[in-house]
């Protein structure tokens, strides 16, 4: 109980956020680790392709890292926040034109051949620039990748590509996959998307849908003594309050990803032999924003975006709907990330007269029956805590004479709503900060993108200056330049509010104490496991 | 025998068409619904333009929707369900993966609810207004006015998660690797719960029916022959009072046999049974059109099978019946 109390105190704090949890004490920690045993913890969802080099998306990485590796993984307290997995060492040109990567040696893939720079070079050039989700974007400029020998891969670029970029994709961009299964054929359509070949310390067992997946111990592993666990079940609980109940009877020791809703995180922490833990996931920040459609003629005028801002109560959002797990956000980077976030950026206290002021201001006066205009209002379904802020938002903008009228759609249909058909006036969506602002946070903001594409700008926003800015930013070498304009970035944003960014939020582990080594890294969720051992 | 047959072939033909009109239903509603397949998907993983567009054009949903329902029902006419988008897999592979699940889960839970509930109706309706008979209409009216996942959710916390009698879902152990007659004992203790949770709600209705029909059949002239003929009381209940009440029964079978597919994907999420109630809702959050459709091709076809045996168990039951229906 008393873990939990300090996480959410901390969780308060914001800015001390990452600092305090990584001080936090996780029983088991001292303890040396024991080898053997099954691991059995709840997913939530199936996804259709394990490729986690085709599918970057944390659902894929959840199952699919214990199997197939990346070049490196987010740490603590490595270097550039940063620890070797594939490669061992990796160095940017000073002119950004290529970037070259030290590999690991004795590494061999699960059915035995041994793992090489051609892996990475195939891996990078046929499946992460054209075929993955983010790659696609992060690699565009990728033109081709030399192998001087078996464990040197040098990446060449036809554009000038900050190094900085590529190092922080790292974690999540560079799972890289056998080029002897996936030269043949179509890659798409290769059997090995959904039964994955790697390089990791857990190797695909089966696959029984809707009821569990089954990954064995890779007894070849090149980490020493590693992996400690023989088996790991992904048992399917599509319900929420089953994740809950399987964890109280014993049958799951771990429910990741906030398996168990945060208002059951309370009752859950009292029951004994369970722990929560709000640790482990810093490299998965989640966005509370509100997304806004600037067709809107009252929308365009900063005046009303700011009274909207003004009219939030950032702090009344984090402990009422995130119960404390979460921290209010000042711009479009989070604040627990340890390279780009500035604080120094325009802010907007909770102040209902001032932001009634800036709306009379702005000349929409209130009519007779109280209301200035009336909007739409469109939550995002994804997680319970946007459809609860969607509620909470439509009382807070009633506060100031605006009518705000709940659209509440699934899954397809907001997307459609939102990113294709534009019929929304406010949005309220869950963007993923993904380390660096170039990989999925500019384009929330950039113009001229078409439409349909997901999680972007689709509010009609334009700004030249901010274009420019993130333009500059993304063909600017130096790091610390590189940084310095990306806070530019945030001081613009926040400034001209293209989207309303209103608290920052992550996932909740609830696992036995049996369960060590949890939460050892930023995306210890979706890492590869190879230290998590279980206590007999 | 003749009887049945006639039946058969007049209901196949009428099959056809209710198959039909559920399929081309069932595509325009999905096809009303915002969003397709594609935006369900890009959901968890974002993407640009060109990523999208390709998906689209790999999932065949560039195709116009005539375009699209017309080359559903020319892979149908040759038995063909086609391809899941969602799961990447022949949708046949998919369902009969899933169907016994469902099917075990049905055939219990009814038995369950018409055996017990008729029997214990037989027990209410033998005395009229005693105290067991009060006692068990107005137990069972309780029971029918709780909700489906209510029950479930309670008898997984009370028998599941406190204490630990049961498993608390799925349909077998995971990954246990049992043969023979230890994996049917161990998918039989599974079941336990799911099947109370779904059974017992038509339970109360199986017997409310039962009790009901005795009470009008008591003041039938043939029950009071028999009591005047001396039978004992024993056999007035089961062979003539029961036997006629329990007609009504074998029709609400044929009707309830719907609505437990229905039942079965609240019951199916609460207990991580992996049948076609759960697979359909995903098929239905996903946008998979063709998956969806395979599942309520497969659920209409079973629905229709068992109304046809319920029929020829009528004809059977009541020689009235078959006879009209054959002549007409």
């Amino acid at each position: 109980m008393s873990d939990f109390t300090i996480s959410r105190r901390t969780m308060l704090a914001g800015s001390a956020m990452l600092l305090a949890s990584t001080a936090m004490p996780i029983s088991g920690w001292a303890q040396t680790p024991k080898k053997g045993g099954r691991l059995v913890l709840a997913a939530d969802s199936e996804p259709r392709n394990l490729n986690p080099a085709i599918v970057a998306s944390n659902g894929v990485f959840f199952i699919s890292s214990k199997i197939v590796e990346t070049l490196a993984e987010a740490s603590f307290d490595g270097k550039d926040g940063l620890a070797p997995r594939l490669a061992l060492s990796w160095e940017g040109s000073a002119d950004g034109l290529s970037a070259t990567f030290k590999l690991r040696d004795g590494v061999k893939w699960h059915d035995g051949k041994p793992f090489t720079s051609a892996d990475v070079a195939f891996s990078a050039l046929q499946i992460w620039k054209p075929l993955q989700n983010l790659g696609r974007t992060v690699f565009k400029d990728l033109a081709s990748v030399d192998t001087p020998d078996d464990l040197t891969a040098v990446f060449k670029f036809a554009k000038p590509t900050p190094f900085q970029l590529i190092r922080n994709a790292l974690p999540a961009l560079s799972s890289v996959v056998p080029k002897h299964i996936y030269e043949i054929g179509k890659i798409e359509d290769n059997p090995a998307n959904n039964a994955p070949i790697g390089t990791g310390p857990f190797k695909f067992g089966e696959y029984k849908a809707g009821q569990y997946y089954r990954l064995t111990k890779n007894t070849d592993y090149w980490g020493k003594d590693e992996p400690y666990l023989d088996e790991i079940i992904y048992q399917v609980l599509p319900d929420r309050t089953s994740a809950a109940s399987a964890l109280e009877a014993g049958e799951i020791q771990l429910a990741a990803f906030s398996a168990v809703p945060l208002a059951d995180l309370d009752r859950i922490s009292k029951v004994p032999g369970l722990k929560v833990i709000s640790k482990g996931y810093e490299g998965l920040t989640y966005q509370l924003v509100v997304e806004i459609n600037h067709r809107r003629k009252e929308l365009a005028d900063v005046k009303v975006r700011q009274a909207i801002a003004h009219a939030i109560d950032k702090d009344f959002v984090v402990k009422t709907v995130f119960l404390g797990y979460a921290a209010a956000a000042t711009g479009p980077v989070p604040k627990n990330d340890p390279q780009f976030y500035t604080a120094d950026v325009p802010t907007y206290a909770f102040d209902v007269a001032k932001a009634n002021a800036l709306l009379d201001e702005a000349g929409y006066k209130k009519g007779a029956d109280g209301n200035r205009f009336s909007l739409k209002l469109l939550p995002a379904p994804y997680f319970n805590e946007t459809k609860q802020f969607g509620d909470y938002l439509r009382q807070a903008l009633a506060a100031i004479g605006i009518d705000a009228e709940l659209v509440n759609n699934d899954l397809a249909a907001h997307i459609k709503a939102v990113y294709t058909d534009h019929a929304f006036d406010l949005a309220v969506g869950p963007p993923v900060f993904r380390g660096d602002p170039a990989i999925s946070t500019t384009i929330l903001v950039q113009s001229g993108i078409p439409d349909g594409v997901p999680f972007s700008n689709q509010g009609g926003y334009k700004n030249d200056a901010l274009d420019a800015l993130i333009a500059k930013a993304s063909e600017t070498l130096d790091t610390t330049a590189r940084t310095d304009l990306y806070k530019e970035f945030q001081k613009e944003v926040a400034a001209d509010l293209p989207l309303i960014n209103v608290a920052e939020w992550s996932f909740i582990s609830v696992a036995r104490d049996t369960v060590g080594n949890i939460a050892n890294n930023p995306r210890w969720a979706v890492s590869n496991w190879a230290d998590t051992y279980l206590e007999s | 025998m003749n009887r049945a047959l006639t039946l058969l072939r007049r209901r196949l033909i009428g099959s056809i068409f209710v198959l039909l009109i559920v399929v081309v239903g069932t595509f325009l509603l999905l096809e009303a619904a915002p969003g397709d397949a594609v935006d369900a998907y890009i959901v968890s993983t974002g993407g640009d333009a060109g990523m999208i567009e390709l998906l689209r054009h790999r999932w065949g949903l560039d195709q116009s929707e005539l375009t699209r329902l017309a080359n559903y029902l020319w892979a149908l006419l040759h038995l063909d369900l086609g391809q899941s988008v969602t799961f990447s897999r022949p949708i046949r592979d998919v369902i009969l993966e899933r169907l016994p699940n469902t099917l075990l889960l049905m055939v219990s839970a009814t038995a369950l609810s018409f055996g017990l509930g008729s029997a214990l109706g037989i027990y209410a309706g033998a005395r009229p207004g005693s105290f067991r008979d009060r006692f068990l209409s107005i137990g069972s009216l309780a029971l029918y006015a709780v909700p489906g996942f209510w029950l479930g959710l309670v008898l997984s916390v009370v028998f599941a998660v406190d204490l630990r009698w049961l498993p608390i879902g799925g349909i077998e152990t995971l990954a246990s690797d049992k043969t023979g007659l230890d994996r049917a004992a161990d998918i039989a203790i599974h079941l336990v719960l799911p099947v109370s949770a779904l059974g017992f709600i038509y339970l109360a209705l199986y017997l409310r029916m039962m009790r009901a029909g005795m009470a009008e059949v008591w003041r039938q002239d043939f029950v009071l022959a028999a009591r005047a003929k001396g039978l004992s009381r024993r056999r007035i209940v089961l062979a003539h009072v029961a036997r006629n009440a329990l007609l009504p029964l074998v029709t609400m079978l044929g009707l309830q046999s719907a609505q437990m597919l229905g039942g079965s994907v609240v019951i199916e999420s609460v207990f991580s049974v992996p049948g076609l109630g759960r697979l359909a809702q995903e098929a239905v959050a996903s946008r998979d059109t063709p998956l969806l459709l395979g599942i309520i091709l497969t659920s209409a076809v079973l629905v229709i099978v068992i109304n046809l045996l319920v029929d020829i168990a009528y004809a059977f039951l009541d020689p009235r019946v078959g006879a009209s229906e054959a002549r007409a």
